[in-house]
């Protein structure tokens, strides 16, 4: 398996399909826990990028990387848009100026956008946010030549299940204390589409 | 002379216009340029936003960035990473009305950056109901 600018750009759009599709969900989440914002938030960021792709063309994937992580910081706003914006930044740097990336390249290259959100987030596993399923979900699969995607796109969606019994440490959710438990992460279900998004793509394209 | 400059990140852009209207009051010397609200309006923070706020004061002497809640945090970091490096930049723990309030008379006598962070930051421990 072979990942160029053509299945990131598959990917993408459909990570903005599950957004936009799924943009009530998410902020009925946060509206539990948080704001409310979260699914608005996010489909504001991927209408953007949708934008992005339709009007520019790209050599390398790290090009598109980079792009998208400057509409994630000025789009999305709020927690995720630094979050976001930050891991996909990250990943740009980690792609490089490489034209094709193996499994293992990518799964590097989303190692570096975890280290990233846990970076500027300083949030630990079991604080009930999106650092739930990218870091369990990259640890699991990390050194792996072939990706089994059924397990990883189960695997992810476990994970953002998990974070309902979690206690909030960070983020709004956590000015709500024991009371957030018993409520799904936003972020985390945004997340756990962005991995199933990816999995559906490099499924079919394999 | 020379003033450090404020600058101020709220989820709400009505609130950051009320504090510098109400500091500029107190103190019209000291630049401050605000950062509130979402791109389309809406309530929350924007790094882009943030960065544009800081490079619109910012001086040789240094910006000190007050911020109100969660992800003005997050946001205030990530501005002053996209922006040129090797800036004299603080962002200041500190209540962001009071600690505001605070830094503006301290940078009105001109004192250097670690003063006026220290100014705000002092902010925190402030009794606002005098003990009998
Ligand atoms: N420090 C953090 N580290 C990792 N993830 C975080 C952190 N803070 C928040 N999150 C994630 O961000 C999600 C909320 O994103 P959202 O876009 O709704 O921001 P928000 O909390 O509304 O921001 P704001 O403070 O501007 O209102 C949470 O569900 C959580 O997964
Ligand atoms: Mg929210």
């Amino acid at each position: 398996m072979k990942i160029t600018v053509k299945e990131i750009e598959a990917w993408l759009e459909a990570f903005r399909e599950e957004i936009t599709a799924h943009k009530e969900e998410l902020s009925d989440l946060d509206q539990a826990i948080g704001d409310g914002d979260h699914g608005i938030n996010m489909a504001r960021g991927v209408k953007e990028m949708h934008n992005l792709l339709e009007t520019k063309s790209f050599q390398v994937p790290g090009e598109i990387l980079k792009a998208v992580s400057m509409v994630f910081i000025g789009k999305i706003g709020g927690a995720a848009g630094p979050l976001y914006g930050s891991a996909f930044m990250k990943m740009a740097a980690e792609a490089g100026t490489k034209e094709a990336l193996s499994a293992e390249e990518f799964l590097g290259v989303l190692r570096a956008g975890k280290s990233a959100i846990v970076q500027r987030g300083k949030a630990e596993t079991g604080e009930k946010t999106m650092v739930d399923v990218w870091l369990p979900l990259l640890k699991k699969f990390e050194g792996k030549q072939e990706i089994d995607w059924d397990d990883w796109e189960n695997s992810a969606e476990e994970l953002k299940n998990n974070t309902k019994e979690m206690h909030a440490k960070k983020g709004r959710a956590a000015y709500l204390g024991a009371r957030s438990v018993g409520h799904i992460d936003p972020g985390a279900t945004s997340s756990y589409y962005l991995f199933k998004a990816l999995a559906d793509t490099l499924r079919e394209g394999s | 002379m020379d003033k450090v400059s404020l600058v101020f990140v709220s989820h709400s852009a009505d609130i950051v216009k009320g504090i510098k209207s109400l500091l500029f009051e107190m103190q019209p010397e000291v630049n401050i340029a605000v950062a509130g609200g979402e791109d389309d309006g809406g309530i929350g923070t924007n790094a882009q936003a943030i960065e544009e706020a800081i490079s619109s004061v910012y001086s040789d002497k240094g910006t000190v960035v007050l911020f109100d809640l969660g992800s003005a945090l997050l946001n205030t970091e990530l501005a002053i990473e996209l922006g040129e490096e090797g800036r004299k930049i603080r962002i200041a723990d500190a209540p962001i009305l009071e600690g505001g309030y605070s830094a503006v008379v301290e940078a009105g006598f001109g004192s250097d950056i670690d003063k006026v962070v220290e100014a705000a930051e002092k902010a925190r421990e402030m009794q606002k109901i005098p003990q009998r």
